[in-house]
């Protein structure tokens, strides 16, 4: 049986799945820690929120809930995952762990020189 | 709910699921501090995401409570831990 809502609640959630892998490969396989820390914030953020809105749409139509808690859950997946991916990775640069090889443009490190005393 | 939607949700959580291992093995090798440190985070947002397909899969409202549970809990750990890193403390009473 092929009904409409299931396409919409699918599509979601495969589109969810997607960007959650896609995070994992990039955390995996990207050379030093702030382009890993740029795919899993982004890819993971996109991620929870597909498939967050595939279960509130599953939790509407079929047991015909309105979910607040999904909708609460979205929105502070998405405005604390940049405040955590900006902890990191000012933690990251001022403990020096090292840049990639392949880097070719720093502009923090003529800011934080000159801010030092 | 043996048809076409059980199976895309099912392999939903099999590919979560798959992502959390190979998170795991960044988390154990990875060669900085903040790498763990990132693998720990998006565990902890695929844990909210694998929340919310078990409350497809088992049809209830009751895991709601769970998903905002964890968003918190993984945003708190995330936070202190990068402070601890930064100045060694994770409470500070000094406003610089």
């Amino acid at each position: 049986m092929l009904s409409l809502i299931k396409i919409v609640i699918s599509f979601f959630l495969i589109a969810g799945t997607f960007f959650i892998f896609s995070g994992t490969l990039g955390v995996l396989r990207f050379p030093d820690v702030y382009s890993r820390l740029h795919a899993a914030s982004k890819a993971s953020t996109l991620g929870v929120s597909g498939i967050l809105i595939g279960a509130f749409i599953y939790v509407l139509s079929e047991m015909h809930v309105f979910s607040g808690k999904l909708i609460l859950g979205i929105l502070f997946v998405l405005l604390t995952a940049p405040v955590a991916g900006h902890m990191i990775s000012r933690a990251a640069y001022r403990t020096g762990v090292p840049l990639s090889d392949k880097t070719v443009f720093n502009e923090l490190e003529k800011k934080e020189s000159s801010n030092t005393p | 709910m043996t048809d076409w939607f059980s199976v895309v949700v099912h392999v939903c959580l099999f590919v979560t699921t798959i992502s959390i291992l190979l998170l795991l093995y960044r988390a154990v090798k990875g060669p900085s501090n903040p790498d763990r440190v990132v693998a720990l985070d998006t565990i902890g947002i695929n844990l909210i995401a694998i929340t919310g397909i078990m409350a497809i899969i088992l049809d209830t409202v009751q895991l709601n409570d769970i998903i905002l549970l964890i968003g918190i809990l993984t945003f708190i750990a995330t936070v202190s831990v990068a402070k601890f890193l930064e100045k060694g403390v994770i409470i500070d009473q000094d406003r610089d």
